[in-house]
């Protein structure tokens, strides 16, 4: 059965491939860095096993480690990466393979897409091919062992030009592939003690409750900012449902529910566009597109989520309360 | 109500602030916010282990670099801009808005994983775009590069964000519902979906007016750059 933890395996060596080739290279940092992330992939399952068994001295390890990628990063100097093939003989490549290029970058989303909607159906003498958790992203993996393939077979280079080339991007976005992940244990680390809880407690002071416009607009701004410092959504919605939503608005005012929680939610995610807490929205493709700007995409996004929400608003002023 | 974890998040609008390495920030906020919390050294690193593992789906994309690295050096790019380059019909705003439209659709059915920015948006959109920008103003500098691939992916989570609402068994319609039926309240999750269309269609306008004057602007920085070459 292909499990989500096999697609970590496989991004640990890919990791610690980037490390041992740093080191060969002579660059310590890079080589200490992506050699300590590497081992923290390949060891996650167990941490977590450990910790579900009672045994949390890995978990200590694992956030000793995280302390220690933290203290690495600034080293590593950020650096556009190096093409290995000229312009001239990019140009006469891409005018002999043609369209075939695109065959393996489609394969990407295509492959997704057949897991995501047929993998619950694929059994093999009686047994799952794939396991529900994760279904879409171990699809993802596998899309991307299939693309390799393929792009091996299109290029007409070997395999392994491909995991150096991959290094060498990888290399490129540096640290800044490090965020998502670190924003999202931030996350955690916030909700576990107690940074939400402290702010619905403040709002609560200081609301004018007979005002059904007031609490409104407290109601959509608190889930825009709870969700940018959260990063996340589904995060805001209960907790300023229970603080504003269901006591004041529903229940004080009246407000239609269904109209209420579908457009709050909406509230809440023209705030994911804005954060950089929502890392894998905003800073992943920054990086990944080698922006120099890692807050670039939050930038160009911040007058269409004003505006979005600005309009979901007012459609909830005129709506709600009919 | 113990009010010091807040400064957590002052450390994080600090330190972005004054530029420190956000790596640094980000483990830095998270230590002070549970040490103020009262958690034990031994307990935080626990904690801040468990919360990084727990989240290591987050670093799935680099399963796309050597694809993507391979490719390139085989001329993908390249490729994308002659082929942009040759259909006429196909500009920067009809490419970005079709997107646009494709992944708002792909998302109401469910499908969010299908397209990303490591998915479609740097192999496909990206390229394309640029080769489309390029037709409007052939001296596309770095930062206008740097824009065009944000307005690519910033179209990317547009469109996934105000469609996936829209598909009534994904997360956030049932977590209303959730929510709702826990406190006594009775509602299908079609009826939360349905509410969702409104926004759905305001987003879809909202962005693709803003693609559309982003491409105006190229043109216009076109035409100056023409009037001096011929003055």
């Amino acid at each position: 059965m292909l499990r989500i933890e096999y697609a970590y395996w496989l991004i640990a060596a890919f990791l610690l491939y980037t490390g041992l080739r740093n080191l060969r290279e002579r660059h310590g940092w890079h080589a200490a860095f992506w050699l300590v992330l590497g081992t923290l992939f390949g060891s996650g399952d167990y941490v977590l096993a450990q910790q579900a068994a009672g045994q949390i001295l890995p978990a200590q390890i694992a956030g000793a480690g995280v302390i220690m990628l933290a203290l690495l990063a600034p080293r590593l100097r950020r650096h556009a990466h190096v093409e290995s093939n000229s312009a001239e003989q990019r140009l006469q490549s891409a005018i002999r393979l043609g369209h075939k290029l695109f065959v393996p970058a489609l394969l990407i989303p295509l492959v997704t897409l057949l897991v995501a909607l047929f993998g619950a159906h694929l059994f093999i003498a009686g047994h799952a091919v794939f396991a529900t958790p994760q279904m879409t992203l171990t699809g993802l993996a596998l899309a991307c062992l299939v693309a390799l393939f393929a792009a091996a077979h299109v290029a007409q280079a070997p395999m392994h030009d491909g995991v150096a080339e991959g290094r060498r991007l990888l290399d490129a976005i540096g640290w800044a592939a490090l965020l998502p992940l670190l924003l999202a244990a931030l996350g955690e680390v916030f909700t576990q003690s107690g940074v939400g809880a402290a702010i619905a407690a403040l709002a609560g002071t200081f609301l004018p409750t007979g005002s059904a416009f007031a609490c409104l607009l407290a109601f959509a701004l608190g889930m825009v900012l709870f969700t940018v410092i959260m990063g996340n959504a589904f995060a805001a919605f209960p907790v300023m449902m229970a603080g504003i939503g269901l006591p004041l608005l529903i229940h004080q005012h009246g407000a239609h529910p269904a109209i209420l929680g579908s457009m709050g939610m909406l509230c809440g995610y023209c705030g994911t566009l804005l954060t950089p807490m929502a890392a894998d929205f905003n800073l992943v493709p920054a990086a990944l597109l080698e922006l120099r700007n890692p807050y670039g995409v939050i930038r160009t996004q911040v007058w269409s989520a004003l505006w979005i929400l600005a309009i979901t608003f007012m459609l909830m002023w005129l709506l709600l309360f009919r | 109500m113990n009010y010091w974890p807040l400064l957590g998040v002052a450390v994080i609008v600090i330190g972005f602030l004054l530029r420190f390495n956000p790596v640094l920030v980000v483990v830095t906020a998270a230590i002070s916010s549970a040490l103020l919390a009262g958690f034990t050294v031994p307990a935080l690193l626990a904690l801040l282990g468990k919360s990084f593992v727990s989240s290591r789906m987050l670093l799935i994309f680099v399963l796309t670099l050597p694809v993507i690295g391979l490719l390139e050096r085989a001329g993908l790019r390249e490729h994308a801009q002659r082929w942009i380059g040759r259909l006429h019909g196909l500009t920067l705003a009809r490419l970005l808005i079709g997107y646009l439209l494709l992944r708002q659709l792909l998302a109401m059915l469910g499908l969010t994983g299908v397209a990303g920015p490591a998915q479609t948006v740097r192999p496909l959109l990206a390229p394309m775009g640029e080769a489309a920008a390029e037709k409007i103003l052939p001296t596309l500098d770095d930062a206008d590069r740097d824009e065009l691939r944000a307005v690519a992916a910033a179209t990317d989570n547009i469109g996934r964000f105000f469609g996936e609402d829209v598909f009534i068994a994904l997360g956030a319609v049932l977590l209303v519902q959730g929510f709702y039926a826990q406190h006594g309240i009775e509602l299908t999750p079609l009826s939360i979906a349905l509410w969702a269309l409104p926004t759905a269609i305001a987003a879809f306008i909202i962005q693709s007016v803003r693609v559309w004057l982003y491409q105006r602007r190229l043109q216009r920085r076109a035409a100056s750059a023409r009037t001096e070459a011929a003055g």
